[in-house]
């Protein structure tokens, strides 16, 4: 048990847990032992088999139930005489305000993503509240400490923005396995199950745009008496043959890129074309436990499969949603968890890959690079929960001068596996907590104050319920209550230009950008600008000010007051994790391992076509450098001197 | 490696874990049996961790009945109730354990782990012991690595606010997996003992000062033959008087042996820290996992962590 004067801060203290997923348990567990008593926690998942190789607290008869609340009985069950209050919840619901944030006297988080990460942190800048932020991938984890005036916020440095891929690349030119998988998830899936009316890039662009479109709506729609054998295998010729020969036709495409080769069925197949099902006898008919691999007795998941055993996958697999699953065609959405979708997508991504030269992959990993799984173990979790334990108390006895940011390594620099950096002061130019105004270049002629909104309001500043100000004149807003025709006008006003509003917004103009909920407003100078670079800069805007260098990359600088820097950020999608770029780099040169970090950037880049959002567009954003992604090795940077640390 | 699969219930419940370290090491950890002697914090914190990542066996060993005192950073199981009478600390926590995962066979041996031949062992891949005093330690290390077969030896002890591991993998190879290139590598370890004589004046000159601190009051409890944490600041006097004769015996400067830790140590006693059982529980469990996968890079021979600093440090005391 804890010394004396921390026993009394800890026992008086009122702390917010935000997530109850891997390090959320660990924490619990660690904070319940620690003497504290008064512990909220809000988790708006519930518990999934996956889970329970680290997050102890659950068993397999919690599969389903709400993370929080089952977190909450367990612990009471070795600490009966506690406080614990769930919520089973999206911190992002508006009752958790910043008048719910100001009754604790610290949050801990243990999220799993960069949008609650970032909500996380206004509010506690608004209330006020101390905040010690965590993330853990594999054996890699961090904690910093958050304090309004004293350290700077989570946003201070720009977290690096999850990498999308060009359209083209998807569509037209893989070079890579994961643009196989995107093409196979995002375009083929989607358009095959998902919602018709959404708008697909499958087709590559032949000439004469509306004869490719119409071309592609006639093979893709069933006719109601179309034998599934027939229609299976014309999707097939159409995707990995046809479209690959009119791709082919593009010969400026192909000058400097190994062509590909089309694709079809009666080639890898040759006997298939009589027909041979799998066994559906030995397929149960409960939904979810359709699958393609068992009823053609394929078993293993780490197996990779040939260009011919994806082709029976794919088929089996197309065949089985029409007639097990025919109901949920036109809405389905990719779901790692959904066996079928996985393998339909694996053997797509596998067909596309083969056609373009690259190296197949198993069901296993294609499954964690499409549903964007990150790598999770129980004692990264451990360690981590207990590093945020001890900073928490510190926060409590205001204990300034020993905050420290950790970093949890898998090789040693210097001998450290634990590495604590002074935390560094705010930066003075963070739009976030400080009130620094950004810089918006943007064709304010052709820009709609829609595409403003979504692009940089929503995506950018991360704002959900925003409210736009020109001087004292209201653009637009979002509620509930708005007056009819107030709203009416709103609406009209999202699809006008800027420079056409009712208040036009041109060069020179200071937007107001405020989120209610959050308790965060920021402004932003408008620059007009006639031209974008299309590859660079997709958007067709550019929003500065705040960044201190390319968000692709790691910026985070971390120098130890002598000379080992580290740059590990936090990101965030999907589980407990939270690092994009690997490890630190010391003095010594210790290597990164290369190939299992740049297989963390792509998991992590896959986040905009993850599952989170349903009928998302194709990635626009551009960047086809992975490579140069892994780069972290950042003494030489000029901003390690600009940087200032606490004293 | 054995040509056995996982099963898909398996494959399923680890899956995050496999996408860390393959199925290989994943399969050669659910053939490993592993015995826990001393069920202190980060034992227990170590046995959570690796009974959710799969291992064959767990084996707990501690007689002891259950107090408040061993319940302090224990969350296997409710503060007392009147049906723990007559039954061990290794029994709850047995109990407890198997809950967490069904796949993992957990069982108690009773007796003390000093009082085992060296047979016993071998039926352990690896063998963690806490809270016994430093011959036992010695003992168990020794009759450890007198089997045919290597058996891995831990050694742990968490004082507070701070805690060390101690690490004897014999001769390991495993694959280091640093950058593309996946090569063989073979380390070589000290006992227990080796280590600990090693003269101080040989040693790195940054040695961290826990490492000279913890071999004092390691000493002090040996001489007045008390287990571990069976101390207080009422034997400082004794104790700074035993530093100095060390020190001057291994011609050490007195300054290498901080006044300030020694009383830390002492005030602390048997209490442990959970966030520092959680912190060391986590390592022993990932060095445990990379003994008997033969994946990543081991740490070699001495590991510390103490919330004064903040830092996890690697020392490594061999010839």
């Amino acid at each position: 048990m804890a010394s004396e004067p921390q026993l009394e801060a800890v026992k008086g203290a009122k702390v917010l847990m935000v997530g109850a997923g891997g390090i959320g348990c660990e924490l619990l567990k660690t904070l319940a032992l620690s003497g504290f008593q008064d512990i909220h926690i809000i988790d708006m998942d519930t518990i999934e088999v996956s889970n329970l190789n680290r997050q102890f607290l659950f068993r397999q008869c919690h599969v389903g139930q709400s993370k929080a609340k089952v977190a909450r009985d367990a612990v009471l069950r070795f600490r009966p005489h506690i406080n614990i209050t769930p919520y089973h919840a999206n911190v992002k619901d508006p009752e958790f305000n910043v008048d719910f944030f100001k009754q604790f006297n610290v949050v801990l988080n243990g999220l799993d993503n960069l949008d609650a990460r970032r909500h996380v942190n206004r509010l506690c800048l608004a209330a006020e509240v101390p905040l010690v932020e965590s993330g853990t991938t594999g054996f890699l984890g961090q904690v910093t400490v958050h304090v309004k005036g004293k350290t700077e916020c989570y946003e201070c440095q720009p977290k690096p923005i999850p990498k999308t891929y060009p359209i083209c690349t998807i569509t037209s030119t893989p070079s890579k396995f994961v643009h196989c998988i995107v093409w196979a998830k995002d375009l083929l899936f989607a358009k095959l199950f998902g919602d018709k009316n959404q708008d697909n890039d499958l087709n590559v662009h032949s000439g004469d745009a509306d004869n490719a479109s119409r071309h592609m709506e006639d093979v893709f729609d069933r006719s109601v008496d179309e034998d599934l054998e027939k229609y299976g295998q014309k999707i097939y010729d159409h995707v990995f043959g046809y479209n690959i020969e009119i791709a082919l036709t593009n010969e400026e495409t192909w000058r400097n890129r190994r062509k590909p080769t089309p694709i079809y069925i009666k080639d890898v197949l040759p006997d298939n074309l009589s027909g041979q099902n799998g066994n559906l006898e030995n397929c149960t008919t409960e939904e979810s436990a359709v699958s393609a691999m068992s009823s053609l007795g394929f078993k293993n998941s780490q197996d990779v499969w040939s260009l011919a055993e994806s082709s029976k996958i794919f088929l089996e697999a197309l065949r089985l949603f029409f007639e097990k699953r025919h109901k949920d065609i036109g809405n389905l959405t990719f779901d790692k968890d959904d066996q079928l979708a996985v393998e339909f997508v694996t053997a797509a991504a596998n067909i596309r890959a083969s056609s373009f030269g690259i190296p197949l992959h198993s069901l296993f990993e294609a499954k964690g690079i499409a549903g964007n799984i990150v790598h999770a173990v129980a004692t990264t979790n451990a360690i981590i929960a207990g590093l945020i334990v001890i900073e928490a108390i510190k926060v409590l006895k205001d204990d300034y001068k020993n905050y420290r940011m950790t970093y949890c390594l898998e090789h040693p620099t210097r001998k450290m596996l634990l590495m604590p950096v002074v935390p560094f002061e705010a930066n003075k130019s963070c739009y976030v907590c400080s009130e620094t105004p950004l810089l918006l270049e943007i064709n304010t002629h052709s820009s709609k104050l829609r595409d403003f909104i979504e692009k940089i309001v929503k995506n950018k500043l991360g704002m959900s319920s925003p409210l736009i100000m020109h001087g004292s004149t209201l653009i637009y807003e979002v509620g509930d209550d708005l007056e009819e025709d107030v709203a009416a006008n709103y609406s009209l006003n999202l699809d006008k230009v800027l420079a056409e509003l009712p208040t036009p917004v041109t060069s020179g103009t200071i937007l107001t950008i405020e989120d209610l909920q959050q308790e965060f407003s920021c402004n932003i100078n408008i620059k007009h600008r006639e031209d974008f670079d299309e590859e660079n800069e997709p958007d067709g805007m550019v929003l500065s000010g705040w960044t201190m260098a390319s968000t692709e990359k790691d910026n985070r600088i971390m120098s130890n007051g002598e000379s080992t820097s580290t740059a590990l950020e936090m990101q965030g999608n999907t589980d407990d994790i939270e690092i994009t770029a690997g490890e630190p780099i010391g003095l010594g040169g210790i290597k990164r391992k290369h190939s299992e970090t740049s297989e963390r950037l792509e998991e992590a880049s896959l986040t905009h076509t993850g599952s989170s959002s349903a009928n998302q567009a194709p990635p626009e954003d551009v960047d086809d450098n992975e490579e140069e992604d892994d780069l972290v090795l950042l003494d030489n940077d000029p901003e390690i001197g600009k940087k200032k640390r606490l004293k | 490696m054995d040509g056995e699969e996982l099963t898909a219930q398996e494959t399923a419940l680890y899956d995050r874990q496999i996408r860390v370290w393959g199925a290989d090491a994943q399969r050669r950890l659910s053939k490993s049996h592993i015995l826990v002697s001393g069920l202190s914090g980060i034992s227990v914190e170590f046995c959570k961790n690796i009974v959710l990542a799969g291992v064959g066996s767990l084996t707990l060993m501690d007689d002891r009945p259950v107090t408040d005192d061993v319940l302090q950073a224990n969350f296997l199981f409710p503060p007392l109730e009147s049906e723990y009478v007559g039954r061990s600390l290794g029994e709850l926590c047995c109990e407890s354990l198997k809950d967490f995962n069904p796949m993992v066979c957990v069982s108690v041996v009773k007796g003390d782990v000093a009082q085992f031949d060296g047979e016993f062992f071998d039926k352990f891949d690896a063998v963690v012991v806490s809270g016994c005093s430093f011959n036992t330690k010695k003992a168990v290390n020794e009759k450890c690595r007198k089997q045919s077969k290597r058996i891995a030896f831990f050694a742990v002890e968490c004082r507070d606010s701070c805690g060390e591991i101690f690490v004897d993998l014999q001769n390991h190879s495993y694959m280091q997996k640093n950058s593309n290139v996946a090569a063989e590598c073979l380390l070589s370890y000290p006992s227990l003992e080796e280590a600990i004589m090693i003269p101080w004046k040989g040693l790195p000159r940054r040695v961290t000062k826990l490492y000279f601190a913890m071999r004092v009051i390691e000493k002090f409890e040996l001489l007045k033959e008390r287990n571990p944490g069976e101390i207080s600041m009422f034997d400082l006097p004794d104790v700074l008087k035993l530093s100095k004769e060390l020190c001057e015996a291994q011609s050490l400067s007195e300054s290498h042996i901080s006044v300030a830790l020694l009383e830390r140590l002492l005030a602390a006693g048997r209490r442990e820290c959970p966030p520092v059982c959680a912190v060391l529980g986590g390592f022993l469990g990932q060095e445990v996992i990379k003994a008997l996968s033969g994946k990543g890079d081991p740490l070699k021979n001495f590991f510390y962590f103490d919330t004064a600093d903040g830092k996890g440090v690697i020392e490594d005391i061999s010839n």
